[in-house]
């Protein structure tokens, strides 16, 4: 054996550099963001359409109509059918993918430098005039509904429903999937209302990021995209629910080899005063690898592979989701050593090394996610969809400096405390529930 | 036509210990990735050890010459960083991205690994636990988990290094001892089995001596070339078939055996092939099964067990997978990709097929390597399996060579006696 070695320390730290974004309003009040970012020669685009869903009864079949709309848009245009815009599209270097949750249309673009105006033509055209055909439509209604099937079949889909329906109810984020009947009654018709009512540039933002100047971005955007045209008008989504504790409930999937265990509760918005805490908070309960809750569950005990808690944030509330999928012997457990270690940081305060180690991943990470061009689109469209500029980046790293074990204590029992959370478990029911109702008043679905 | 380059400068050294090591310098972002690249995958695990190669990459997380348990962990995420090992058929890799601030650090925590690790039986049950329920999260309690990943080699695959299940059987798993380990680490985790690679904001000359630093004096051990694992071809349809009782609907997957990737110029048009027959809404299967017929949910297609064709050795397959309803018959599926299979085979691709083919995949992979961890990927296998890091900037114009000439005739390859089926039937739907 050799002699021990030092570790080396780390070099000083480099100023968290926020690249410059220009940003423009066209006529047709679309926002644009452009990113210079050299590297390789593509552009990452990114289109953000508000899509709330409207309150109430009519909201359920939204999440229906925006599945098949986002599924169907490419789809055909009045120029084009699938087959043609999907091989205009391939011959750019270029791909084209929406998609649909409760806040928003979210448009991916990516395409080699030189085929943008070609990408943003073609973009201009579905934005402009998708045609949703009537065989098309009616093809992908009843893929939708075997894709449904699909997901339903997967225990962490069957938490992640089952969660959100328990924590948000009749609100629009209480509903992830849409239902097969409202899948079957969504007719082109209405899909064509729908895009023309809700599909408009008012209050949607388009983020450029790649090889190109700021300069020919725009000019390229406001060439293709002035025919895109507002009719319609902006809706918003009411604000989520509080978040409060709820009695733990057990969906049962009779011989399943683990228990999904997901436990949901609210966090604070980016902006709100405790929210850089939160993270750490977060941080050092679960939210890493090296985190008190995978050491535990994990290193030390065995009983998991990929425990992880995370903040997530949309247009009408934030909120935290911590999840492991544990062996099914070892359910309760698991759940005596999860919910030990949130009670703990609720109400134990935390080491400063502790805390200093979170917030130095938290401050590293940012740089890492904004350094590529795709990382960088990504970051930026989040931002702008919840009304946030880039420098945001720069407040949030600056209140991460300021945190200290009093902040995530108080964070600790604001977000993290047991009897805020709401649990869900999916397992075997004969063969878990005695012991956790043991531990916990149990409610069995 | 697109532009179609990727430029990036590199720089290569080899240590006296046989370490090879590979630097792609680029300043445009304060971070750097670092991966190290172990000869040895799932093919190279020995018979009764199924599943030992991945068992041992968690290993390589428990402690080294100089560090505990979780230290490895701390130091990455303490200084901003992230990390992951992940295990192939072919290789076992590690790797970091981090701020630039912390690549001495990176190249420390690598080689404090490649030195030594320290293994307890305490900690070699843990990871055994955690892997079991990595394969109860990801195979024995999921919808289609494994499928085909790990149910078609044992199909279209006749030796023990092609067929076995590489995530290993419990039995196996649980047998696994710390001598298992000692052996496995001193035959192929040594510095010439090994490819450095560090890809962002460094200065070379100053990498090349942290490298000499932390890895110079780890001692050299002779290393063995990794045995050919080729078969011979298939003279006959293979079928199998796998019950997923979780499942709800049916599925179908086809594997043929593609050349030897070793020879770039004959086996990318078969890479190209897999992307005309199934990459995105204009593909010919997604064109046949999903909007003209019909009769799919989804098609996919791919080379390697793993899907990624650059990074597979040979014997590879060329895969398609078809998500069907559980009215449609499979055979109805299989006839309708084999009369298009065989369309292409007899008049060949259409005017600009191979050209919108080849720009759409050129695209993916220069987005692939833009991130510095993947040029520190890429860059190391092209090192480790074809001794040409430069292939990282190659590939856009060697893809660009491909013809439809080559593509016609690869497609003729693909026939029905020469390939592997295997039928999933679902549990889920009475």
């Amino acid at each position: 054996m050799t002699a021990p070695r030092t570790v080396p320390s780390l070099a000083p730290a480099k100023a968290f550099k926020v690249p410059a974004v220009s940003e423009a309003t066209l006529d047709n009040g679309l926002r644009v963001l452009v990113v210079r970012r050299q590297g390789v020669p593509l552009v990452e685009l990114r289109l953000r359409v508000p899509f709330a869903a409207p309150a109430g009864k009519r909201g359920r079949a939204h999440v229906a109509q925006s599945s098949l709309l986002s599924d169907t848009m490419l789809l055909g245009t009045a120029r084009r059918d699938a087959a043609t815009l999907a091989r205009d599209l391939q011959a750019l270097g270029g791909t084209l993918s929406v998609g649909s949750d409760p806040d928003r249309l979210g448009f991916a673009a990516s395409v080699m430098v030189d085929g943008l105006p070609g990408l943003l033509g073609l973009l201009s055209e579905v934005l402009t005039s998708a045609s949703y055909p009537k065989h098309e439509v009616k093809g992908e209604r009843g893929r939708l509904l075997q894709e449904l099937a699909i997901h339903r079949s997967s225990p962490g889909v069957v938490a992640r429903e089952a969660l959100l329906a328990r924590m948000y109810g009749d609100h629009p984020y209480g509903r992830d999937l849409p239902e097969d009947a409202d899948v079957e009654a969504t007719t082109p018709s209405r899909l064509r209302a729908l895009h023309a009512s809700r599909v408009v540039p008012e209050g949607s933002v388009l983020t450029i990021v790649g090889d190109i100047t700021a300069a020919r971005a725009m000019s390229l955007v406001k060439k293709a995209l002035d025919p895109w045209r507002s009719e319609g008008a902006r809706t918003s989504l009411p604000a989520a629910p509080e978040q409060e504790g709820r009695r733990t409930l057990l969906v049962d999937r009779p011989g399943a080899v683990q228990t999904t265990i997901r436990v949901g509760g609210g966090a604070p918005t980016r902006t709100a005063p405790g929210y850089a805490a939160a993270v750490l908070a977060n941080l050092v309960f679960g939210g890493y690898f090296s985190s008190r809750w995978v050491s535990n569950i994990r290193e030390d005990k065995g009983y998991t592979y990929s425990p992880h808690s995370g903040i997530d944030h949309g247009a009408a509330g934030s909120r935290l989701i911590a999840g492991a999928d544990v062996a099914t012997g070892v359910t309760a457990p698991a759940l005596l050593e999860t919910f030990y270690e949130l009670g703990r940081i609720a109400t134990v305060p935390v080491g400063q090394d502790e805390l200093d180690q979170a917030r130095r991943y938290a401050l590293g990470t940012m740089a890492l996610a904004t350094a590529s061009q795709a990382g960088l689109a990504g970051q930026l469209s989040q931002l702008a969809g919840a009304g946030l500029p880039l420098t945001w980046l720069k407040d949030h790293a600056a209140a991460l400096q300021r945190v200290d074990p009093d902040d995530v204590l108080e964070a600790g029992a604001r977000w993290l405390a047991p009897s805020l959370l709401t649990p869900v478990l999916v397992g075997d029911a004969e063969k878990v529930s005695d012991s956790v109702a043991a531990l916990f008043p149990l409610e069995t679905q | 036509v697109p532009t179609k380059t990727a430029g990036f400068t590199l720089e290569r050294a080899r240590l006296a210990n046989g370490l090879r090591v590979v630097v792609l310098p680029d300043r445009s972002s304060p971070v750097v990735a670092v991966a190290v690249y172990y000869d040895v995958g799932m093919r190279s695990e020995p018979e009764g050890r199924t599943g030992f190669a991945h068992l041992f990459e968690h290993l390589m997380f428990q402690g080294s010459a100089n560090l505990g348990k979780t230290e490895h962990f701390t130091y990455v995420q303490g200084s901003g960083g992230i990390l992951n090992g992940s295990t192939h058929v072919d290789y076992t890799n590690y790797f970091e991205v981090l701020p630039s601030r912390a690549t001495e650090l990176a190249l420390f925590l690598e080689a404090d690994r490649m030195r030594s690790v320290a293994l307890t039986q305490e900690n070699l049950e843990n990871q055994v636990a955690v892997v079991q329920n990595e394969i109860r999260v990801n195979v024995q309690n999921r919808p289609y988990g494994g499928f085909p990943w790990l149910s078609m080699p044992p199909v279209l695959f006749d030796t023990f290094p092609n067929n076995h299940d590489g995530y290993g059987s419990f039995v196996d798993l649980e047998a696994a001892t710390l001598q298992d380990a000692q052996s496995f680490f001193d035959r192929y985790y040594a510095p010439a089995n090994a490819v450095l690679t560090v890809s962002g904001d460094v200065d070379p000359d100053q990498v090349m001596r942290w490298v000499e630093e932390q890895f110079g004096d780890i001692p050299g051990r002779e290393v063995a070339p990794p045995p050919p694992f080729g078969e011979p071809a298939l003279t006959e349809q293979r079928w199998g078939v796998v019950d997923d009782p979780l499942a709800p609907a049916p599925a179908v997957a086809l594997a043929w055996r593609v050349p030897d990737p070793a020879d770039l110029p004959s086996y990318l048009p078969h890479v190209v092939l897999a992307e005309v027959l199934t990459d995105g809404d204009a593909a010919r299967l997604q064109q046949r099964l999903l909007l003209k017929d019909r009769i799919a949910t989804s098609v996919g297609g791919y080379i390697g067990v793993m899907g990624d064709p650059l990074d597979a050795r040979d014997p590879t397959p060329l895969m398609v997978e078809v998500h069907h309803a559980p009215d449609v018959p499979v055979a109805t599926v299989l006839t309708a990709l084999d009369e298009e299979v065989e369309r292409l085979a007899q008049d060949g691709c259409d005017p600009g097929e191979v050209e919108r083919t080849v720009a759409r995949m050129t695209a993916r992979y220069l987005r692939d390597i833009d991130p510095v961890l993947g040029r520190a990927t890429h860059a190391a296998v092209f090192e480790q399996q074809r001794d040409r890091a430069e292939l990282l900037n190659e590939v856009p114009a060697l893809l660009a060579e491909v013809t439809a000439e080559q593509v016609l005739a690869a497609a003729r390859t693909l026939r029905q006696d020469n390939r592997a089926v295997l039928e999933l039937r679902p549990g889920g739907s009475a």
